[in-house]
């Protein structure tokens, strides 16, 4: 591939034709406004949240939340995962614990949360950090395991204490995991602060989109739509970003084996 | 004073199914400051466990390790083991300039001018101008230069090898003989060399202890009095070279020898 960016013509294409047959549907049956309003006035109805800046504190709420839950998610999982993967007593000790909780739909866990904290946002933030944190705490943990003992042994040689072995070679040995876990979780955190705002917390784009759905402002509903699918890719491309610079040796290296 | 002292040192493992192997019986020696010493055995011979258990990361199952007059309990501040296997014992995360300031950094230098010492070993074992390459982008022979480096970074009084040339090709692994003979005669490191080739072991060491089958024991100490510094070409065309290399042979290939 050259470096040259490539655009896709057909995949655009096929996107607009979407939209048209969309916008063609609903005005062939103007009956059915209610559920598919036309795309063009979905289009005016996001032109005018953000012209007026009206949905700005529920977009911020949102964001707010997500990040939170999702840097503590991280630092939890990350700090565990590397524990729990380098001293197997401690991974005989939760190991089951993790196996029975991880399968569970976290999204089970709201009314629990609700109860013991409200309806505010730790509430919101505690249901991010619990759905966040499996993939990145599984994957830490498998990256530790990973490590090629002769890494670890090489630390040992050279005379450093358990501490900064797992600091100075375990956490970037393991790096290309944990990363795999973050990704998997951004988009988790991001499902669970919408669906949780849904339910609760009376601001974010969830309780937004839900509470223009209960209003019969479709229009609306699906300008807030398009904005929480505006943000995911966002912070997608956000996080590819961020990775692409931190793992740069790590997709040469990748690279160089494929060749 | 010895700088490195093996006193009647043995090593078992239990196996999975509760058998014990024996792969060290009973070795002892003593390396003076200086010196570059090889153990040379047939394959499977326990060299390895030996020289992880000088290095600290084995525990003996009898007798001990002395290094610069301590007995060795854990990895001995005084000493550095370099593997055979460069390419997992590297940082795969850093360059070639990060991965010889590690050998600094474990010492405790961060100093200022530790890139400066970190730019001029790697400018020692000849690797000017990859200082920011990654070491998967170097071939073999120059990834082993790295771990050199890397290793005499950390400044050990003694620098223990485990086969380091063993997965090299054949000329660069001459190529890189030399280079660490041009090292060890600058630096004054103590050597402790394993490697199964004994043509190397004969051209590089200053005495040669071969090892029995496991459960492996010295059988013979080989002094190694070539002149220096040593020539591929000339010192490996001598007859006392060929004669010592036969004498050698034919002690790992009996299968009689204990």
């Amino acid at each position: 591939m050259n470096g040259r960016y490539n655009f896709n013509w057909p995949g655009w294409a096929s996107f607009v034709f979407l939209l048209l047959l969309w916008e063609l549907g609903a005005r062939v049956a103007p009956g059915y406004r209610l559920y598919l309003p036309p795309i063009s006035s979905v289009i005016g109805a996001l032109g005018q949240l953000i012209i007026s800046g009206a949905v700005g504190r529920h977009l911020l709420a949102t964001l707010e939340r997500f990040l939170a839950g999702y840097l503590i998610a991280a630092a939890i999982g990350v700090t565990l995962g590397i524990l729990l993967g380098y001293f197997q007593p401690l991974h005989n000790l939760l190991g089951i614990l993790i196996e029975l909780l991880r399968p569970m739909p976290s999204v089970a866990i709201i009314p629990v949360a609700i109860l013991t904290l409200g309806i505010g946002d730790s509430m919101i933030v505690a249901v991010t950090v619990y759905a966040g944190v499996w993939s990145i705490l599984i994957n830490t943990i498998d990256g530790v395991r990973h490590i090629e003992s002769t890494l670890v042994d090489t630390g040992r040689t050279f005379g450093l204490s358990r501490s900064r072995i797992l600091w100075q070679i375990i956490l970037p040995g393991a790096s290309p995991y944990i990363v795999t876990g973050l990704r998997i979780a951004l988009s988790i955190a991001l499902i669970l602060v919408t669906t949780a705002e849904m339910i609760a917390g009376g601001k974010g784009m969830g309780f937004y989109i839900l509470d223009e759905e209960r209003s019969m402002n479709s229009a609306n509903m699906y300008a807030g739509i398009v904005i929480v699918a505006a943000l995911g890719y966002t912070l997608n491309r956000l996080f590819l970003a961020l990775e692409g610079r931190a793992m740069k040796w790590r997709h040469g290296m990748m690279a160089r084996e494929m060749a | 004073m010895p700088i490195l002292e093996v006193q009647s040192l043995s090593k078992s493992y239990r196996q999975a199914g509760g058998e014990t192997t024996a792969a060290i019986g009973n070795i002892s020696c003593r390396v003076e400051p200086g010196e570059f010493v090889s153990f040379v055995g047939p394959s499977g011979c326990g060299k390895t466990t030996l020289l992880m258990t000088i290095a600290g990361l084995l525990a003996p199952s009898a007798g001990r390790v002395m290094v610069n007059g301590r007995e060795v309990s854990g990895p001995p501040a005084d000493l550095v083991l370099l593997f055979q296997e460069y390419n997992k014992s590297l940082f795969a995360w850093r360059t070639v300039l990060g991965n010889v300031r590690f050998g600094l950094e474990a010492r405790g230098d961060h100093s200022q001018n530790a890139a400066g010492k970190a730019r001029s070993l790697i400018d020692l074992v000849g690797l000017s101008g990859f200082e920011n390459h990654f070491p998967w982008e170097l071939s073999g022979g120059m990834q082993q230069r790295v771990a050199i480096a890397r290793a005499l970074a950390y400044e050990p009084k003694v620098l223990l090898m485990d086969e380091p040339f063993g997965s090299l090709d054949a000329l660069t692994r001459l190529e890189l003989e030399d280079a660490l003979l041009g090292l060890w005669t600058k630096l004054k490191t103590t050597i402790v060399f394993i490697t199964h080739d004994i043509e190397e072991a004969i051209y590089l060491s200053d005495r040669i202890w071969v090892l029995s089958r496991r459960p492996s024991e010295i059988v013979e100490d080989i002094p190694i009095d070539f002149s220096r510094p040593r020539n591929q070409l000339s010192t490996r065309a001598e007859a006392r070279f060929m004669e010592m290399r036969n004498k050698i042979y034919r002690q790992i290939s009996n299968p009689a020898a204990k």
